[in-house]
């Protein structure tokens, strides 16, 4: 198997807080292949977002990565100095925020927002650059670019602007995509163009893209494979279909119970008792213990591990076939 | 930016619970945590009382009454302070041109430099509040009017608009106004030039709480609405109004010391701090630098802790700033 | 646009009626003006003969128009002190305040703008620290004392400044200009830092507060994740997306410093219009005072319709928006 683009290794992000270090990434592991996109989904809180920003190494003060490694394509990112890190985002890996609205500076034409990002990553002369962002545009779907180019934001709508926020994206042809709840934001009807213009683009340019949202509509209808995080940590992981349909956390059983679809009425939608902890107040044992409803004596002291378990990944004790000696 | 709307936090506090002394919920409230882990703040505070106390008991703390003539002795005129070579006992900062003492005159400078200033917050607030109130709750051509008027005053500095008012002033009631008449045309143009923050405040607040539900609830039931909302704007609108005041009054007085200084205010009569500045400033090409360095000192001193603490209960009242 | 500015217009217009009204009023009915004008020992046929000359004996509304008339012209009338006409003593006031005014904005504005910029990005080290506390004693130390504290360091002990007056003064047509000679220049220096040192601290504390507001945004997190230099997002983005709104109040500001120059002029004996202004309200020369409201509020008026236009042209999304509504 080739090296993967994206490779995160038992990452740990910290909060320090007045109330002492919150943990809101707690031993994360997860490989984005080439041409791959990863769906990673949860609830708000969940450490979906900060997971992103990690990677992309834009976690601000008072927050820090802990522990861990992350690795694009060999690569390790998560130590680099300021400067080189910066040399690595927008050129290596780009990055789609939720609010395309207030993502573009308002007081500057969208063609210089481009040029200036392909110029600060690229060697391209002026004109270059221009052309090359009159293509970028055109790729992503912008009608009449070559006019367009000189509007400023307010002049698009909130679909075409997320496009140019894409263009930006992926200007200096990046490996990795990072895109935080890009379609959220947005009006239902056109969540499904900016989902599938993801999709094709990372197709098209062999890129591997992070899909974060909370949607899980979006990663079936995107994915390949997803992570379903809760409380800092990743509770399953594996193939769209399988996580799908046979999902094995119990957390993520509620989670997939919880979208509707069209033929199944004969269930009804299941609902997750309770709420998410918040991080100050983490359950010891497995996070989920409290809301679930196959809890033992042993989640409720032992943390479970991630357990291969054909092509999924699940932290769960049920699925542990050797139960260790009880701790307490 | 001065003029934005500070949000009041409402202490959360169950209902009926056993309710602590006043002193205790005061000392719980997170007003007084952030108060005591401010030491520069417990510093203003305290600078700020003691000028309280030393402008209240001035007349026993002071060697002379410098409002005094029959006090004043021009042999004791333009003495040193008390640890230079040429101090004079009791003189303990040294006295002015007509023998003042100078410790004496910022002690009663002082009295009235506060008094012009309280006077002045409480006339500009009271107005405000009043416009504030007035605009919000009838809307319409009187709100339009009142805030129009708000806007412009807002476009010119308040010391210009004081001076202006305290020409007028004298000009209508004759140019040698008695020392209280003056005090009296301070309070006024202070009061004058300061009214516009509070009104918009009161106004929004108004503004906000007439669609609600319990004043036409209250209507219904024949209480006369001004009445209802009167209870529910002033305590909402309390925060930053206080906090207003608290920058006021350090402008306030200001503005008092600016026009003494520029000749417009207090007489040499019944000087205030800014009148003794005013007057030391003569003197300084002579070297005779304590006439108006200890005035100005104790004038700085005193706006700076006041502006402090207002900068404090800003941010107290409103920790989405910080 | 055109009729954005129109209305903007119209809106100044009102403004100076009704100051119009005020200085009016001030002029009519404080104090009468025939007393000011005579000695005691003035007959009573010689005072109506001045009420008749001065047309005080006209309907009033008759007479605010002629006041009206006669300021659009700049006629404000003849002083009580000096006895010469109002006009002329404003306009050979004027190139002096309007000089130090503009000197002291420049100050503020330059001194303003990199001491906000750094204690923004830097926001922990001490020289950011020492820039809040200048601040704060910025705000809290009355102009006056300032003007008097520098006079004592530079001029009483130092000896290195002039304590007042312009200096030697070059004319050039009726303006008069102290920029060109060495003792111009020099008397120029302590009273622009003292007129320019509370607009200073306002325009840092804006400044800093502006930018850090703007690097918490969206798009300042998106260049950043478009891997943009820290230098372009610093001065590029954040910085530009920062001086609109300074733009606005250091523009506006500048009435307030023509208007605060009152006390800058009274403490360096600084020949200018607020020094005038001072004196007047001393001695009550009306005119003078209803002429320099009237002087300062047109400067106001003008200078809020001129940051009203630079405003749209500096913020596309407010120029379309404008033009867009028309």
């Amino acid at each position: 198997m080739t090296e993967p683009v994206l490779s995160v290794r038992n990452l740990q992000v910290e909060f320090a807080s007045r109330r002492g270090t919150l943990r809101a990434i707690d031993g994360v592991s997860f490989d984005i292949a080439k041409g791959e996109v990863l769906g990673v989904v949860g609830e708000s809180g969940a450490g979906k977002s900060v997971t992103g920003l990690s990677v992309i190494g834009l976690i601000d003060p008072p927050g820090r990565i802990a522990g861990g490694e992350i690795h694009l394509a060999g690569l390790r990112i998560d130590n680099l100095p300021p400067e080189e890190m910066r040399r690595v985002r927008g050129k290596r890996i780009g990055m789609i925020f939720q609010d395309p609205l207030t993502s573009l500076n308002p007081l500057y034409r969208i063609g210089d927002q481009i040029v200036e990002t392909i110029r600060t990553h690229l060697d391209l002369s002026e004109q270059a650059a221009r052309r090359r962002a009159i293509d970028l545009l055109a790729e992503v779907g912008i009608p009449a670019p070559e006019k367009r180019i000189d509007g400023y934001p307010h002049e698009f709508s909130g679909g075409m602007r997320q496009r140019v926020v894409i263009a930006l994206a992926i200007c200096a042809e990046p490996e990795l995509i990072i895109a935080d709840e890009p379609t959220t934001a947005l009006d239902v009807s056109v969540q499904a163009q900016i989902i599938s213009l993801i999709k094709r683009l990372g197709r098209d340019h062999g890129t591997a893209v992070m899909l974060v949202t909370h949607d899980m509509g979006v990663i079936a209808e995107t994915s390949d494979r997803v992570a379903v995080m809760y409380a800092g940590r990743i509770a399953e992981i594996g193939p769209v279909q399988d996580v799908v349909k046979n999902p094995l956390h119990p957390y993520a059983k509620g989670l997939m119970g919880a979208i509707p679809t069209l033929a199944g009425d004969d269930k009804r939608l299941v609902q997750i008792p309770g709420s998410m902890p918040r991080l100050s107040a983490i359950p010891r044992g497995c996070s989920f213990n409290p809301r679930c409803a196959f809890a033992f004596d042993r989640c409720r002291v032992e943390r479970p591990e991630p357990l291969p378990r054909g092509a999924q990944s699940v932290a769960c004790h049920l699925y542990d076939s050797v139960p260790a000696e009880s701790a307490a | 930016m001065s003029d934005a709307v500070v949000q009041h936090k409402v202490e959360q506090r169950g209902p009926r619970e056993a309710r602590p002394s006043w002193l205790k919920r005061a000392l719980d409230s997170d007003l007084f945590y952030s108060f005591r882990r401010s030491r520069i703040t417990m510093i203003a505070a305290a600078v700020t009382l003691l000028f309280f106390l030393v402008a209240i008991f001035a007349s026993w703390l002071a060697v002379q009454n410098p409002f005094d003539p029959a006090q004043l002795q021009l042999m004791n005129s333009r003495i040193a302070p008390l640890w230079t070579a040429d101090g004079q006992s009791p003189f303990l900062l040294g006295t002015d041109e007509q023998g003042r003492d100078v410790f004496s005159a910022i002690l009663y400078g002082l009295r009235i430099s506060l008094v012009v200033g309280i006077l002045g917050v409480l006339f500009s607030g009271a107005l405000g509040i009043l416009l504030g109130l007035t605009a919000g709750y009838f809307g319409g051509a009187v709100d339009g009017l009142i805030m129009r008027v708000a806007d412009v005053q807002l476009s010119f500095p308040a010391i210009l608009i004081a001076l202006l008012i305290n020409g007028i002033a004298k000009s209508a009631l004759g140019n040698k106004l008695d020392e209280m008449s003056m005090l009296g045309v301070l309070v006024l143009a202070i009061g004058l030039s300061f009214w516009v923050q509070y009104a918009r405040t009161v106004r929004g607040s108004v503004m906000v709480e007439k669609n609600k539900d319990y004043v036409a609830a209250a209507q219904l039931i024949g209480l006369p609405a001004p009445v209802i909302m009167l209870r529910h704007v002033l305590p909402n609108t309390m925060g930053p109004i206080l906090v207003i005041a608290t920058i006021n009054l350090a402008l306030a007085i200001i503005t008092e010391a600016t026009l003494s200084f520029l000749g417009s205010g207090m007489p040499e009569t019944m000087p205030s701090l800014g009148t003794l500045i005013r007057i030391g400033n003569n003197y300084l090409f002579a070297g005779e630098w304590w006439i108006v360095a200890f005035p100005g000192f104790a004038l700085a001193a005193l706006i700076l802790s006041i502006n402090l603490l207002g900068d404090w209960l800003r941010d107290a009242l409103n920790p989405k700033l910080r | 646009m055109l009729a954005f500015t129109l209305r903007r217009a119209i809106q100044a217009i009102g403004v100076m009626i009704a100051v119009g009204i005020i200085a009016f009023s001030m002029f009519r009915f404080a104090g009468d003006p025939v007393n000011q004008m005579v000695s005691l020992d003035t007959s009573g046929a010689e005072r109506a003969a001045i009420r008749q000359s001065l047309g005080l004996d006209d309907p009033v509304i008759v007479q605010f128009g002629r006041y009206v008339g006669n300021a659009a012209q700049f006629k404000f009338g003849i002083s009580y002190q000096f006895r010469l006409p109002v006009t002329d003593l404003l306009m050979e006031r004027m190139p002096a305040t309007l000089e130090l005014a503009i000197c002291a904005t420049i100050f503020a504005m330059v001194c303003g703008i990199l001491m906000g910029v750094y204690s923004a990005l830097r926001r922990d080290t001490w020289l950011a620290h020492a820039f809040q506390a200048i601040s704060l004693i910025g705000i809290s130390l009355p102009t006056f004392l300032i003007g008097i504290l520098l006079i004592y360091l530079f001029s009483v002990t130092l000896g290195w400044l002039p304590s007042f007056g312009r200096g030697e003064v070059v004319h050039i047509g009726w303006w008069t200009t102290g920029l060109l000679t060495l003792s111009g220049l020099k008397a120029l220096i302590m009273p622009s830092i003292t007129l320019g040192l509370f607009q200073m601290t306002l325009i840092m504390r804006l400044v800093r507060a502006e930018m850090l507001e703007v690097m918490r945004t969206d798009y300042i997190r998106f260049a950043r994740a478009r891997g943009l230099t820290t230098r372009a997002i610093h001065f590029g983005h954040a910085l530009r997306n920062t001086l609109v709104p300074v733009i606005t109040v250091a523009g506006l500001q500048f009435g307030s410093v023509i208007a605060f120059a009152i006390i800058t002029e009274t403490v360096f004996q600084w020949p200018g219009m607020g020094l005038l202004f001072v004196q007047a309200v001393q001695n009550v020369d009306i005119p003078i005072m209803a002429a320099y409201l009237m002087m300062v509020s047109l400067i106001f008026v003008t200078i809020n319709l001129v940051v009203d236009i630079l405003y749209t042209i500096v913020d596309p999304r407010l120029r379309s928006t404008v033009s867009r509504a028309h």
